[in-house]
């Protein structure tokens, strides 16, 4: 067979690959309690299904890029059909979706073996399946979508099922709180999507990216021909729809002003830390952009790519310089993973989708790698999230220990580390466009070294001290422990790609092959030794400040304070307080919305509304009461009274004739026979 | 003995107004019943003077009779029954006095 037609087979069979979670998921949804075991067979065997048809979709696409140009494969067919319009859908099958889908899928798989784990002692360990794999499915239904409205539908689900996964532990008032939060704050950055996919339907007249079809052209193969209509703000179509998705993008990826709900997300349970809020879902942002990317480029001179880029430079070093101060384990994660989001955002607006999507595969791998690490890590302690509490766990726990070094080196750029090959081609993009963000992003780098070697110094090493605080509850009981294998193999198995990974995108060996595959087109970054060696430095840097601060002289007792925050003073509280960004939305976004309603509850609910209300009321019951009187007493009660007391008239008069007496009766009978003969007779 | 078909009819009439006069005036609910009794009886009587002088070939005709006198016989039973009945609420068969479904 062609490898064309071979493709467009793959294309079509895109479906199965979130098929089989879907499955998974409804059966689940009927699952009895107690059938832990069924449950997370059906959901890693669904998710091994779709990981091995994501792979081979995967490896099937490897040979693109050989002639220079993208090898795409798309499928569309027509969902349903109102009048003359069709609403179509469609799958894609083209590097970019490939590497997506595959890396979801085997990251995912890998993710679930571990929640197996997390969840043991849950008593709802089949509903977390169950949300898992409609979450799984729901995400890789994103990434094979050739349609935007799939893939909004498919982007409404993940953020579905992120309310319902960071919500899990429900009870508990703070993951309540962040559901909601994350929900709300993410459906800002829906408005903008929304809006961008109905001018791009307005302008275009279609949602499929892509068809192959010269006559009716899919959404991106009209990018050029938008940038020619005018859009809003004096920019062309194009860069305004651009700019309407990016919103979309910045709501999900949590990128700067709508970042917020991410750090709270972390009230969920680790492994869902792990697949959505690190892996798959906040890239979903940096993925559509990346879809959408001739769009974002169509029109030279535009601001938007600018935009983007700037919004992602100040993401990665605002949310770094938070993570350096946090105490609890998942936050700083989550802090570090903002930033990342936003190193991956500022790649794309600088200009190079291979960079961007390169680290957001890397970034995958090994930030689930340190979130299913510190997932172990809770466990391993029995449930300590606190930073400050753990210590000396190197002794205790070797395989997380190990593992997770391999992810802290990866993600702190470390030379040869995936992270270091992904971080520098994005540092060398960022470079050429803009010098100032390339220091900003630079700086990024020494911090995420930092905080991340912070990180390890306190929870690794020095000694125990989670017995500080329990009087005489039997030490033993509270003595940390290694995690079961179901727990330590996904992240051993995430830290060989971690490790080894970022071999794809090195410029050495021929070439860069990531760039290869993904973006052919795509003119390379110039190679800079002095951007490489200044990233290189800087990591280096990060990590050996670290081990001054924190490896030289590490803490003894919970309750020390941090070293840093005695050299930093007001400044670590004001980065412990995350900027005090929550408390800032607090007094003007919510306060504004409080007076808001206040005011619309006061006058208009009150007032107005209410006011109309009672007045209608009012004039309904005068109306009533005159058809009462009139209509009602007089004449209907009055006739009906009448004909009533006609008829108990007539009964009363007529029963007198059934008196009883029997012979009465017979007598009349009687008579009315004579008369009869009487007739008779005398006719 | 040739005895015309009106001297039946005459002593059916008869009958049936010997019969109705007991049970309209009478008191007793056994005379009434009697009477009415004697009323069935007329009237079967016609019933068999008619076949006789009239369609005396036809047997089936008079099947007619014994049958309506077997029903006769079921309904006075049933009577005296209901009589017996109300002896015994109201202690009294004056039909005068069983007044209680007047309205």
């Amino acid at each position: 067979m062609d490898h064309s037609e071979y493709l467009q087979q793959l294309a079509w069979q895109q479906w199965l690959i979130p098929f089989f979670p879907l499955v998974a998921a409804a059966i689940q949804s009927l699952l009895k309690r107690p059938a832990r075991k069924p449950s997370a067979a059906l959901t890693i065997v669904a998710m091994g299904l779709s990981c091995i048809l994501a792979l081979r979709a995967f490896f099937a696409t490897l040979g693109s890029g050989e002639h220079h140009e993208v090898e795409r494969a798309i499928f569309n067919f027509t969902w349903f059909k109102f009048g003359t319009t069709s609403l179509e859908l469609g799958f894609i099958l083209d590097p970019l979706t490939a590497g997506m889908a595959a890396m979801v899928a085997f990251v995912g798989f890998w993710i679930f073996v571990n929640a197996t784990g997390y969840m043991a002692d849950d008593e709802n360990f089949t509903r977390f399946f169950c949300f898992l794999s409609l979450f799984a499915a729901s995400m890789l239904g994103l990434v094979i979508s050739n349609n935007l409205l799939l893939l909004f539908m498919c982007w409404e689900l993940v953020g579905l099922c992120s309310y319902l996964l960071i919500g899990f532990w429900y009870f508990k008032p703070s993951a309540a709180a962040a559901m909601k939060k994350a929900f709300i704050t993410t459906r800002i950055g829906d408005v903008g999507f929304l809006l961008g996919i109905v001018m791009l339907y307005w302008k275009t007249g279609t949602l499929n990216l892509y068809t192959h079809d010269a006559l009716h052209p899919g959404a991106l193969e009209q990018a050029s021909a938008l940038v020619l209509r005018n859009g809003w703000w004096g920019l062309s179509a194009a860069s305004t729809i651009a700019f309407l998705v990016f919103i979309g993008a910045m709501g999900k990826s949590a990128q700067f002003p709508l970042h917020v709900w991410l750090p709270d997300a972390m009230e969920g349970p680790t492994p869902v830390s792990a697949l959505i809020h690190a892996a798959t879902m906040v890239a979903a942002g940096v993925f559509m952009v990346g879809r959408m990317y001739p769009l974002f480029i169509a029109e030279p001179g535009s601001w938007v790519p600018d935009f983007v880029m700037w919004i992602g430079c100040i993401t990665a070093v605002f949310s770094a310089t938070i993570a350096v101060a946090q105490f609890d384990i998942k936050r700083v994660l989550a802090y570090s993973t903002c930033s990342q989001l936003g190193y991956m955002v500022m790649a794309l607006g600088a200009g190079s989708l291979v960079a961007g999507q390169f680290h957001l595969l890397t970034h995958a791998f090994f930030k689930a790698l340190l979130f299913l690490g510190s997932g172990c890590v809770i466990i391993g302690t029995h449930h300590e999230q606190d930073m400050r509490k753990m210590g000396g766990l190197r002794k205790y726990m070797p395989i997380t220990f190990v593992c997770y070094v391999i992810g802290m080196l990866a993600l702190s750029g470390f030379p040869l580390t995936a992270g270091f090959f992904s971080k520098d081609e994005i540092l060398l993009a960022t470079f050429h466009r803009n010098k100032w963000a390339w220091g900003l992003g630079t700086f990024a780098a020494f911090l995420t070294a930092f905080y991340m070697t912070r990180q390890i110094f306190m929870v690794f090493f020095g000694q125990w001290r989670g017995g500080d605080d329990d009087h005489g509850h039997g030490h033993e009981h509270h003595e940390p422990h290694e995690v079961p294998w179901n727990m330590w193999l996904p992240i051993a198995v995430l830290s060989v790609f971690a490790l080894f990974m970022g071999w794809l995108g090195t410029p050495w060996f021929g070439g860069n092959l990531f760039h290869h595959y993904l973006a052919p087109e795509e003119v390379a970054s110039e190679h800079s030794d002095m951007v490489l060696w200044l990233s290189v430095g800087v990591g280096l840097l990060g990590i050996i400040l670290g081990w001054l601060i924190y490896g030289r002289k590490t803490m003894v007792h919970a309750t020390d304070e941090d070293p840093l925050a005695t050299a930093l003073g007001g400044l670590f509280t004001f980065l412990n307080r995350k900027w005090y960004i929550d408390e800032l939305y607090e007094a003007t976004v919510f306060r504004f919305t409080a007076t808001c309603a206040m005011f619309f509850r006061l006058v208009v609910d009150k007032l107005v509304v209410d006011g109309c209300l009672h007045l209608i009321a009012k004039v309904a019951r005068g109306i009533s009461q005159i058809f009462r009187w009139v209509g009602d007493e007089f004449f209907i009660n009055g006739g009906f009274d009448a004909g009533c007391e006609g008829v108990e008239l007539g009964g009363e008069e007529l029963s007198k004739l059934q008196d009883g007496r029997v012979q009465n009766y017979f007598r009349v009978l009687s008579l009315g026979a004579a008369v009869l003969l009487l007739i008779y007779f005398f006719t | 003995m040739n005895i015309p078909l009106s001297d039946y009819l005459m002593l059916s009439a008869f009958l049936f107004a010997i019969g109705l006069c007991g049970a309209l005036s009478r008191k007793n609910a056994i005379i009434v019943l009697i009477g009415i009794e004697i009323m069935f009886n007329a009237a079967i009587l016609n019933l068999i003077v008619f076949w006789h002088y009239k369609y005396f070939a036809v047997p089936t005709a008079y099947m007619f009779a014994i049958f309506a006198i077997a029903i006769a016989a079921a309904e006075s039973a049933v009577g005296l029954a209901l009589v017996i009945a109300v002896y015994r609420y109201y202690k009294s068969v004056d039909v005068d006095e069983m007044t209680s479904l007047k309205g």
